[in-house]
């Protein structure tokens, strides 16, 4: 049996947004953004859980929360079976340490003052992973790990190329020894060929050093490659969770169609197959009533406007969130 | 056409005899990666490179060439001929001023519309663009709308004077998967409509094998293989093109080690003698280390800089 390492139950956020002086004045209550609507997955031990949606869904809120950088609104996020929004949990950093993120903006992650071996070697005297007089040595075999050569501890940020800055993160994160990393992005910023990479680093040292990684990212197949299973969120909610492989060549949700098929195919004679989403992400500050999808859904009845549909498993597909899901994969 | 640019006393040569030609109605590709010369390329095209680098050679515009044409001719066909989609749809838009002034401005400065007539079509274009309810958004700022949203305002924008030939620069990096297949399919569709050429520049090989015709791919500031998009995607002959299909993650088994070019590309200010990408290059024979391979005609529609071009039966198995 898998052993889930991190536990999320129906995690919810909102962000409030400041009252605007008409509002005062009418006296209506200020708005909120809803960025995550009752998220809840589990996140097995040594596995690659990819996220995938559209900008403004919540993948990186939902990413910023496991690593605590926002207090969730409601729900709660286990790890080891404690709650880390605790009282007592809080104050204890050994979560900061097991649980490492890196961002996506390799520019603006990176303290331009410092050269790579303070970034480095700062990482590990804050969790105290190794006396004084060891530090140096963990730094090269650091730089090592992440193969970079080992004149760059003395080098700034901005002497490394987008590619070379992503190993740097990547260090800065293992330097701790953590069990799960949250890659928010990681490589968005890259050429292809740097891509790769930086991917292939990732998932070699996932199978060396047993790692656990979410995986958050919007392009589709390099989410596919590198994920054992994915999440596809819409609004602030998983509609669709399962095996990578199933999930991509057959999805089941109506919006998880409609994501996979507008990713441009490499064959110019694909050209017109995709089915074409109409409409935006409406915004979640009027977050609709019922399926948060039910706006843009083809397939959208009178119960989508009322009611939310449940996540639920789909013959033995995985689970998904959509009131007509059987009919909509019978015609298929 | 050449572009150089100069720093400290140093010739950096950003675009090196890059060649091709558009038609009325075609939609050509130009892919390559960050700093291979695909914006510098549009850049030049349109005059706005000759404020910081030398340009050289030749831009024939319907008979005229645009390099050595005085700057205030050439503001006649810039935004009115010949339009610019830029990558930031964030940061391309003036903040302080809404929407319908901007694209009233355009109006103003090419066509000879009434004021009431700019307005008309201003509102026109919003519509074509697929902007609801146009009319009350003409009043809106930048920020009230989403990036999809911005990126449509600056097509009309870059549409408003009816141009011939519209240079898009990576359109829609910036967006979502299903807003990015909108604004392509907007753009194809009023490329069409319009019998108006487009150069569409993307490093997405998926966004070409989707919307354009012909494709060239660029590196290190040269185009090094260009002919029609289903040729070139299905039987890339440069080495450096099948580099760069290898390395999507497309057919390959999960989790396994996902294909990338050995080594960086060449710094400009370091290039190498013969090819640019010989030191990188698997398939690279002597001659490529001593002279620059010039972009030749190795099969009908095709051309490719290559001493040493991949056959159409690697190319298949690659």
């Amino acid at each position: 049996m898998k052993s889930a390492v991190l536990q999320i139950q129906d995690l919810h956020l909102r962000f409030p947004m400041g009252r605007s002086m008409a509002d005062v004045v009418t006296g209506r209550p200020g708005r909120v953004v809803s960025a995550l609507n009752g998220v809840s997955l589990d996140l097995y031990r040594g596995e690659t859980l990819g996220i995938v949606g559209e900008s403004g869904c919540g993948k990186s809120t939902l990413a910023r929360c496991i690593v605590r950088l926002y207090k969730p609104s409601e729900g709660e996020v286990r790890f080891d079976g404690k709650d880390i929004f605790d009282a007592a949990q809080r104050t204890d950093r050994s979560y900061n340490r097991r649980v490492q993120m890196m961002f996506q903006d390799p520019y603006s992650s990176l303290n331009p003052r410092m050269t790579t071996g303070q970034i480095l070697a700062e990482a590990l005297r804050v969790h105290d992973m190794r006396p004084e007089d060891g530090i140096l040595a963990r730094v090269a075999e650091l730089l090592d790990l992440v193969r970079l050569p080992q004149d760059a501890q003395h080098k700034l940020p901005h002497e490394f190329s987008g590619g070379q800055r992503q190993r740097i993160a990547i260090a800065r994160a293992l330097a701790v020894e953590p069990e799960v990393l949250i890659a928010d992005e990681l490589v968005s910023a890259l050429d292809v060929s740097v891509q790769a990479q930086v991917v292939n680093l990732l998932l070699e040292l996932q199978s060396d050093l047993g790692l656990t990684i979410l995986f958050v990212a919007h392009d589709l197949r390099l989410v596919r490659h590198v994920s054992n299973r994915v999440a596809v969120i819409y609004l602030g909610r998983i509609v669709e969770i399962g095996d990578s492989e199933t999930l991509f060549s057959n999805p089941a949700h109506p919006y998880s169609q409609a994501l996979l098929s507008a990713a441009p195919s490499l064959d110019p004679d694909d050209r017109g197959k995709a089915t074409k989403l109409e409409g935006e992400l409406p915004s979640p500050l009027n977050m609709p009533p019922g399926c948060p999808f039910h706006a843009r859904c083809r397939h959208a009845s009178e119960i989508c406007k009322q009611q939310v549909p449940a996540l639920l498993p789909f013959e033995g597909r995985g689970e998904v969130a959509c009131h007509h899901v059987e009919e909509i994969n019978a015609h298929a | 056409m050449c572009t150089t640019f100069h720093r400290t006393g140093q010739a950096l040569p950003a675009l090196r005899d890059v060649s091709f030609s558009v038609s009325q109605g075609e939609v050509l590709g130009l892919v390559g990666e960050s700093g291979s010369g695909k914006s510098v390329t549009l850049r030049s095209i349109i005059g706005l490179a000759r404020r910081y680098g030398n340009v050289t050679g030749q831009v024939r515009w319907q008979g005229r060439d645009l390099v050595g044409m005085p700057d205030r001719a050439l503001r006649q066909i810039q935004g009115r001929e010949i339009a610019m989609i830029f990558q930031e749809p964030m940061t391309s838009l003036n903040p302080l001023l809404t929407v319908g002034l901007q694209l009233e401005e355009t109006l103003h400065a090419h066509t000879d519309l009434s004021k009431v007539a700019r307005r008309d079509r201003a509102i026109e274009m919003l519509n074509l663009v697929g902007i609801p309810s146009a009319k009350q958004r003409l009043k809106d700022y930048p920020h009230q709308f989403s990036g999809g949203m911005r990126q449509r305002v600056m097509i009309a924008i870059a549409l408003a004077a009816t141009p011939k030939l519209l240079l898009a620069d990576e359109p829609t990096t910036a967006l979502d998967v299903t807003i990015q297949a909108q604004i392509l399919d907007l753009i194809l569709q009023l490329a069409q409509d319009m019998d108006m050429g487009v150069v569409l520049v993307t490093h997405d090989l998926g966004v070409v094998a989707q919307t354009c015709d012909n494709v060239a791919v660029m590196y290190a500031g040269r185009i090094v293989e260009q002919g029609p998009v289903r040729g070139v995607l299905k039987h890339p002959r440069h080495p450096y093109t099948v580099g760069l299909m290898r390395s999507v993650p497309e057919n390959l088994p999960p989790r396994t080690s996902l294909y990338s070019v050995p080594g960086v590309p060449p710094s400009l200010d370091a290039l190498p003698r013969g090819c640019a990408f010989a030191p990188r290059c698997a398939a690279c024979v002597a001659s490529c280390e001593q002279d620059r391979p010039p972009l030749s005609l190795i099969t009908e529609g095709r051309q490719v800089a290559c001493f040493n071009p991949v056959t159409n039966e690697q190319g298949n198995a690659a």
